[in-house]
C-alpha cells in the first residue's frame, strides 16, 4: 500500500493523499488526465477495474470520486477531483482508459451537468433530452410544475457530442452521429418480451445481423439517490429491496454494513450468520430464476416452472421469518428485524434435500441438450481484458475468467470462515454464464448447509439509538451482490440525513456491455446474450 | 343481482356496494329481451377470456410470473394466454412503477390496445406512487394518464392478490352493455377526451 | 375380405344424393350439395380448431405440472368457445400507412391454405370431399399457399419486426418444404399411386411404416421435423418467436384477423399430421396384421372416422411436445439443419427407397 502512495506522490508532488479507510488522492482538475493514464498504465500501480465514479455536489464546488481497484494486487485507491465552475463545470474525461467510463460519465452527466471533456458520447442518459435541470445538485427545483408528466411521444436525437477544448482552454461541442444515414434500425423495447423490463434497443441491423447497438435507459429511473438524501438512516433501507429485487438481503446487508461502520455498531454474531443465511438463500433463488427466464427466451418455456418450484419453496422459507415474499426490509441497523420462524431450520434442510436433485433435473432438460449447446456455446464471447475493462462483475465477469467474487476479494461479515469454492471458467460465452450460475447454487447451499447447524444463540438485534446520526466522513463499501459486485458511496455531513448516498449498480455495466459484444451476432443472438448477462432493468436505473 | 364468478360466493367479495351501483346505473333504464340476452352472451365471453399483455416495470412483474407459474397458475382461469402484442391483448397489467420517461410509452400501448380494454393498477406504484412519492421522476398513479378499471395495493401484491384483481375485473366485465345504453366505454372517452396526445406523424 | 365390415360413407352420400335428385331438378341438386359441404367443412374446421386449442393448453400445462384451464365449463371443455366469441367482436384496428387490400387480403390467404388442404384428406371410408387422381400432388401445392399469406402480413403492416418475422417465415417455408415434397415422394414411389383412396387401400394390409421398414421411418422422421417447421411450431417457431420478435408477422392484426392466424395454426397441424396418417400409419385403415384375421376383425368395429382423427391428434401430441421440450433454433442454425442434414439424407433415402421397391426387399 505504501508503494502505491509513494509513487503517486513522486510523480505528483501536488497530489494529497488522506485515509479514508481507502486512500483518497486529491489532485488538481488539470493534473488529473495525466494521473488517470498513469494509474490505468504504470506498472506499479495498474488500476486496471474502474469500481464507479460519484459525483458530488459540495455546494461551493462539485466533482467526482473515482474508485479503483487493481485485479492483480486488490489494492484500492479513490481519486478526489474537484471543479469550482457551477455553472459550466467541467472534468477530463476518462473514457479512453476505461471503457465503462463511457457511461458511467453519462450517469454523472445527467445527474449533475458535469461536462466530460473528450468522452464521445455525452448525452443524458436515464432522463429525457428535455428534461430542466440536473436532479441530484443541491439546488435542483423539484416543482412538478417545471418537469410536467407527459404523454407525447419523446424526443430523440440521432446525434451525440464530443466536446473537446480549443488553443485557449474553451469547450468546443461537435455533433456526431449515432448511426449512419442508411441503417435500418429496429426499436427493441422498451416494451418488449425479452428486455427483461424496460430497456430499449436501437439495433441497426443488416438482415438478420446486429451492426451496432445503442442502449436507452431511464424508463423505471426512479431518483432513489435523490429521495435517500431526504430520508433518515432507517428509512433508507427500504429501498434496497426495490433495486434488484432478487438481491434484496444482500444489499440491504449492503447499507447496513455501511451504517454500522459509519457509526461505530458491533452486531451479534447470531444476526451476522443470519444475514449470511438470507444472502445465500436469496442467491439460490436468483440464480433459479436466472435459469427459467433464460431458458424461456431462448424457447424452452417449461424449464421456467421447473425452476420455480424451487424458488416457491425459498419464498415460503422467507415469508415464514421475514414476512414477506419479496420486499422483506429484513436486515436493519444493529442486526435483523425479527428472530428466525420455529422452523426456519427444517425448512432450510429440507431445501437443501432437494436442491441436487433439481440441478441434475435441469442438465438433464437444458445443458445438454444439442439445441441448447448450438445456441449458447461461443456466442457473446467477452474476453477476461474486456470484463475488466467493462466493470463486468458477478457471475457475468467470472465466466470470462476474472475471480472477482468480494466474498473472496474483500471478505466481510463471517465469509472469511466459511469453506466454498469461487466458480470461475474462461470460455467467456453465454454458455460459460449459464453454468457459472448453475454451480454456484451448488456453492451456496455448500454454505447454507455449514451455517444451518451451527446458528449461535444470542440476540439477533442490538440495541440502537432510535435517532440515528453518522459522524462527518464517506465511507464506501462493497458487497457481492446475486449479479454482482454492489457497493455504498455514503457521505454524511452530520445530519440524520445522508448528505449523499451513491448506489452503484451490478447491472449497469452489464447493459452497456451489450453494444460491444453483440456487433455482428445475429438478432437471436442479442436475446441470447442480453439473458445470460442477466441485468435487473430496476437495478441500473435506480 | 349478483354478480360473482364461478366458486366465489356472493358475499365473499369486499366491495359488492361498488358493482350493485354499477349495475343499478347500467342496467338502470330496463332491457329489451333478445338484446338483454345477447349481451350476456358476449359478456360470458369476455369476462372468461382475459388475455393480459406481457408489460412489467419491475417487482410486481416478477409476481405476475409466479402467478403464471404451477403453484397459482391463472391457466385455470384462461388468463394464461399472455399476448406480447398489444393489439392482441385485452387488459394491461400495470406491474410496476411508471416513471416520466415510460409515461408516453404506456399511453401509446394502451392506445394500441384492441377495444373493449381494461387496465389493473397493480401495485403501490402505479396505484399513487407507492414508495416513490418524494420523488422527481415517477408518476404518481398510472391513472394521471390511462383510465385504470381496477385499483390492486401491495408492494408488490401477492399472487392470490392478483387472482382476485383479476377476477374483479371480470365481474366489472359482466355487468356491462353492449348494445345501447350507459357503458364504460364512453366514460374512457370522456377521460381520453380530458387527456388528449398529439398526433403522431413518422 | 375383412373390410367388407367397415362402414361405408359412400354410402351416405350417395343416400342424400339420391334423396335430393328426386325432388329437386340437377342444378339445385348440385348448389344444395355444396352449400351443404362448405358448411360441414366450416363446422370441422372450427370445431377441430376450439378442440385443438384446448388439447394444447391441457396438454403444455401438464408438462409443466399445472392444471390448465378448469374454469369455464366441466374441465374447463368451454374455455376456447369463450376465447373465440372474445376474439369474434374485439375491435378490428385499422392501420394509417398501410397497405389496406393486403393487410385484410392475408388472414384469408391462410386461411384458405389449411382449408383446401382440409378437402383432400381422408377422413373415413368413402368419406371426402373431393378424390381426384393426382391427390397428394394438390395437396402439397395448396399447403404451399400459405407462406404467400404470411409474407403477405408481414409485409402489409408496415412493421419492421412483422417484416423481419415474414421473411424468416419465407426463408423457412420454402426450405421446409422441399423435405417435405422428397419424404411424401418417397412414400410415393413406395406406394406408385397419387391418389389418396387408392394409398390407403394399399394399406389394409399392413401399414406402410410397417410394410417399407427402415426408409419408411426415416422418411416419417424427416417428415415429422419438417412438418413441425412447416407449421411454424417450437423450436422452429422463429417467425413468431415471442420473445425476439413480439408476435411475429402477426403482431398489427387484431380482433378475428388474428384468431384466423391463431386458427390457422391449428388447423395446419392437424393437416401435417392427417397427411402423415394418411402416409404412414395408414389413413383412415384400422390397425391390420397379415394373418391375424381375429385380431384385424376387432379392429374393425371402431369406425374408420375415429381412427383417422385418433391418429392425427396422436401425431399432433408428439409435435406438440417438441414445443414445449425444445429452446428455440437460431435462423442460420435452422436452415444449416434443412440444407446440410435432412436435403441429403432425404436423397439418399430416396434411392434407397427405389432399390427396395425394385428388388422387392418389403413386407
Amino acid at each position: 500500500m505504501a508503494t502505491i502512495q509513494e509513487t503517486i506522490t513522486r510523480l505528483f508532488p501536488d497530489a494529497t493523499i488522506e485515509q479514508n479507510p481507502i486512500a483518497q488522492v486529491s489532485v488538481p482538475a488539470q493534473q488529473w488526465h495525466k494521473l488517470a493514464y498513469e494509474l490505468r498504465h504504470n506498472p506499479e500501480l495498474d488500476f486496471d477495474f474502474l469500481v464507479t465514479i460519484v459525483g458530488m455536489d459540495w455546494a461551493d464546488k462539485m466533482g467526482c470520486i473515482y474508485y479503483l481497484t487493481s485485479t492483480k494486487t486488490n489494492a484500492h485507491l479513490s481519486v478526489k477531483v474537484t471543479t469550482a465552475d457551477r455553472e459550466n463545470p467541467s472534468i477530463d474525461s476518462v473514457s479512453h482508459l476505461w471503457a465503462i467510463a463511457t457511461i458511467f460519465e453519462r450517469e454523472v452527466y445527467d445527474f449533475f451537468g458535469i461536462i466530460f471533456v473528450g468522452n464521445p458520447d455525452m448525452r443524458r442518459l436515464f432522463l429525457s433530452i428535455d428534461w430542466k435541470g440536473y436532479p441530484l445538485r443541491k439546488d435542483y427545483d423539484e416543482n412538478p410544475e417545471v418537469n410536467p408528466v407527459t404523454t407525447e411521444n419523446e424526443r430523440q436525437t440521432d446525434f451525440t457530442t464530443l466536446y473537446t477544448r480549443d488553443a485557449y482552454g474553451k469547450l468546443v461541442a461537435e455533433e456526431k452521429r449515432v448511426f449512419e444515414p442508411d441503417d435500418f434500425v429496429v426499436n427493441i423495447g422498451p416494451q418488449h418480451p425479452a428486455t427483461h423490463g424496460v430497456l430499449r434497443f436501437r439495433t441497426a441491423v443488416d438482415g438478420e445481423t446486429i451492426k451496432k447497438i445503442d442502449v436507452y435507459m431511464g424508463y423505471i429511473h426512479r431518483g432513489i439517490e435523490k429521495i435517500c438524501e431526504k430520508l433518515t438512516y432507517p428509512q433508507t433501507l427500504h429501498f434496497m429491496d426495490r433495486l434488484d429485487y432478487f438481491s434484496a438481503h444482500p444489499y440491504h446487508h449492503c447499507l447496513c454494513m455501511t451504517i454500522e461502520q459509519a457509526a461505530g455498531i458491533e452486531i451479534s454474531r447470531r444476526a451476522q450468520v443470519i444475514r449470511v443465511l438470507m444472502d445465500e438463500l436469496s442467491r439460490i433463488a436468483s440464480h433459479c430464476l436466472f435459469i427459467g427466464t433464460y431458458c424461456m427466451d431462448l424457447g424452452a418455456t417449461t424449464m421456467l416452472f421447473y425452476t420455480l418450484r424451487v424458488r416457491e419453496q425459498i419464498l415460503d422459507i422467507m415469508e415464514k421469518t421475514c414476512g414477506a415474499r419479496m420486499t422483506f426490509n429484513y436486515e436493519c441497523i444493529g442486526g435483523v428485524m425479527q428472530d428466525l420462524a420455529p422452523d426456519f431450520v427444517d425448512d432450510v434442510k429440507a431445501l437443501l434435500d432437494v436442491i441436487p436433485g433439481n440441478i441434475k433435473e435441469y442438465n438433464k432438460i437444458f445443458t445438454g441438450n444439442v439445441i441448447a449447446k448450438n445456441r449458447m456455446e461461443g456466442v457473446g464471447r467477452l474476453s477476461r481484458e474486456d470484463a475488466i475493462d467493462w466493470s463486468i462483475t458477478g457471475p457475468s465477469g467470472r465466466a470470462s475468467g476474472w475471480a472477482c467474487d468480494v466474498r473472496k476479494t474483500d471478505p466481510y461479515s463471517i465469509y472469511q470462515e466459511l469453506e466454498f469454492d469461487e466458480v470461475v471458467r474462461t470460455e467467456g460465452d453465454a454458455m460459460a454464464r449459464f453454468k457459472v450460475r448453475l454451480d454456484e447454487i451448488t456453492q451456496s447451499a455448500r454454505i447454507i448447509s455449514q451455517l444451518i447447524d451451527n446458528i449461535p444463540e444470542g440476540e439477533y438485534c442490538v440495541k440502537v439509538p432510535k435517532v440515528l446520526k453518522l459522524p462527518v466522513g464517506s465511507w464506501f463499501r462493497t458487497v457481492e451482490g446475486c449479479r454482482g459486485t454492489f457497493g455504498i458511496y455514503l457521505e454524511s455531513d452530520g445530519n440524520t440525513k445522508p448528505y449523499r448516498l451513491k448506489i452503484v449498480p451490478p447491472c449497469l455495466p452489464a447493459a452497456a456491455v451489450v453494444d460491444h459484444i453483440t456487433r455482428g451476432s445475429k438478432i437471436a443472438d442479442l436475446i441470447t446474450i442480453g439473458g445470460s448477462m442477466d441485468y435487473i432493468v430496476p437495478d441500473m436505473d435506480r | 343481482m349478483e354478480v360473482t364468478t364461478k366458486s366465489m360466493p356472493y358475499e365473499a367479495w369486499k366491495d359488492n356496494e361498488y358493482i350493485e351501483k354499477l349495475v343499478a346505473e347500467l342496467q338502470g333504464a330496463g332491457t329489451n329481451v333478445i338484446v338483454g340476452s345477447l349481451d350476456k352472451l358476449i359478456n360470458w365471453g369476455r369476462s372468461n377470456s382475459l388475455w393480459p399483455l406481457t408489460f412489467a416495470t419491475s417487482c410486481c412483474g416478477i409476481e405476475f410470473v409466479s402467478l403464471g407459474a404451477a403453484r397459482f397458475d391463472m391457466a385455470r382461469f384462461g388468463w394464461e394466454v399472455a399476448r406480447s402484442s398489444p393489439r392482441q391483448a385485452d387488459f394491461i397489467m400495470v406491474a410496476g412503477t411508471i416513471v416520466h420517461r415510460m409515461a408516453p410509452v404506456l399511453r401509446r400501448l394502451y392506445d394500441q390496445l384492441a377495444e373493449p380494454k381494461y387496465v389493473i393498477a397493480c401495485g403501490a406504484c402505479a396505484v399513487s406512487g407507492g414508495p416513490f412519492k418524494k420523488s422527481y421522476h415517477v408518476v404518481m398513479g398510472c391513472d394521471q394518464i390511462i383510465p385504470v378499471d381496477v385499483y390492486l395495493p401491495g408492494c408488490p401484491p401477492r399472487p392470490e392478490a392478483m387472482i382476485y384483481a383479476i377476477m374483479q375485473l371480470s365481474r366489472k366485465i359482466k355487468v356491462e352493455r353492449f348494445f345501447g345504453g350507459v357503458n364504460r366505454q364512453e366514460k374512457q372517452k370522456e377521460f381520453l377526451a380530458a387527456h388528449p396526445i398529439e398526433e403522431v406523424n413518422d | 375380405m375383412v373390410l367388407a365390415k367397415i362402414f361405408d360413407f359412400a354410402l351416405l352420400t350417395e343416400w342424400i344424393d339420391k334423396t335430393l335428385n328426386s325432388f329437386m331438378p340437377e342444378w339445385l341438386t348440385v348448389v344444395t350439395e355444396r352449400v351443404l359441404i362448405g358448411l360441414v367443412l366450416l363446422l370441422t374446421y372450427s370445431v377441430l380448431a376450439l378442440f385443438y386449442i384446448y388439447f394444447e393448453r391441457k396438454v403444455c400445462a401438464a408438462f409443466q405440472c399445472r392444471l390448465g384451464p378448469n374454469r369455464v365449463g366441466p374441465w374447463g371443455l368451454l374455455q376456447s368457445i369463450a376465447d373465440m366469441f372474445k376474439i369474434l367482436i374485439k375491435e378490428l384496428i385499422s392501420l394509417k400507412y398501410t397497405d389496406k387490400f393486403l393487410f385484410a387480403l392475408a388472414p384469408y390467404l391462410v386461411i384458405l391454405a389449411s382449408m383446401l388442404a382440409f378437402a383432400v384428406l381422408p377422413w373415413g371410408k368413402g368419406l371426402q370431399v373431393i378424390n381426384f387422381n393426382i391427390g397428394i400432388f394438390f395437396l402439397i401445392a395448396v399447403s404451399s399457399i400459405g407462406v404467400l399469406g404470411i409474407l403477405l402480413a408481414g409485409w402489409s403492416s408496415n412493421n419492421k419486426f412483422t417484416l423481419i418475422g415474414a421473411l424468416r417465415s419465407g426463408a423457412q417455408m420454402v426450405s421446409y418444404e422441399l423435405s417435405i415434397g422428397l419424404s411424401v415422394l418417397t412414400m410415393v414411389v413406395f406406394c406408385g399411386e397419387l391418389n389418396i383412396v387408392d394409398i390407403v387401400e394399399r394399406q389394409s394390409d399392413l401399414w406402410f411404416i410397417f410394410s417399407a421398414h427402415i426408409p419408411a421411418l426415416i422418411a416419417f422422421i424427416i417428415y415429422l421435423i419438417a412438418g413441425t417447421a412447416e407449421t411454424n411450431r417450437g423450436p422452429f417457431d422463429l417467425p413468431e418467436a415471442e420473445s425476439e420478435l413480439t408476435a411475429g408477422y402477426h403482431t398489427e392484426y387484431s380482433g378475428i384477423h388474428f384468431g384466423f392466424f391463431y386458427l390457422a395454426e391449428y388447423l395446419n397441424l392437424f393437416v401435417v399430421s392427417g397427411v402423415a396418417t394418411l402416409l404412414f400409419f395408414g389413413g383412415w385403415m384400422p390397425l391390420h396384421f397379415p394373418g391375424c384375421d381375429g385380431f384385424n376383425a376387432i379392429m374393425d368395429y371402431i369406425p374408420s372416422v375415429i381412427w383417422f382423427i385418433g391418429k392425427a391428434v396422436t401425431i399432433s401430441f408428439i409435435i406438440i411436445w417438441f414445443k414445449w421440450t425444445f429452446p428455440r433454433l437460431r435462423i442460420d442454425q435452422m436452415l444449416a439443419l434443412e440444407w446440410k442434414y435432412l436435403l441429403p439424407i432425404n436423397l439418399v433415402n430416396l434411392v434407397i427407397m427405389a432399390l427396395i421397391v425394385v428388388y422387392g426387399l418389403h413386407f
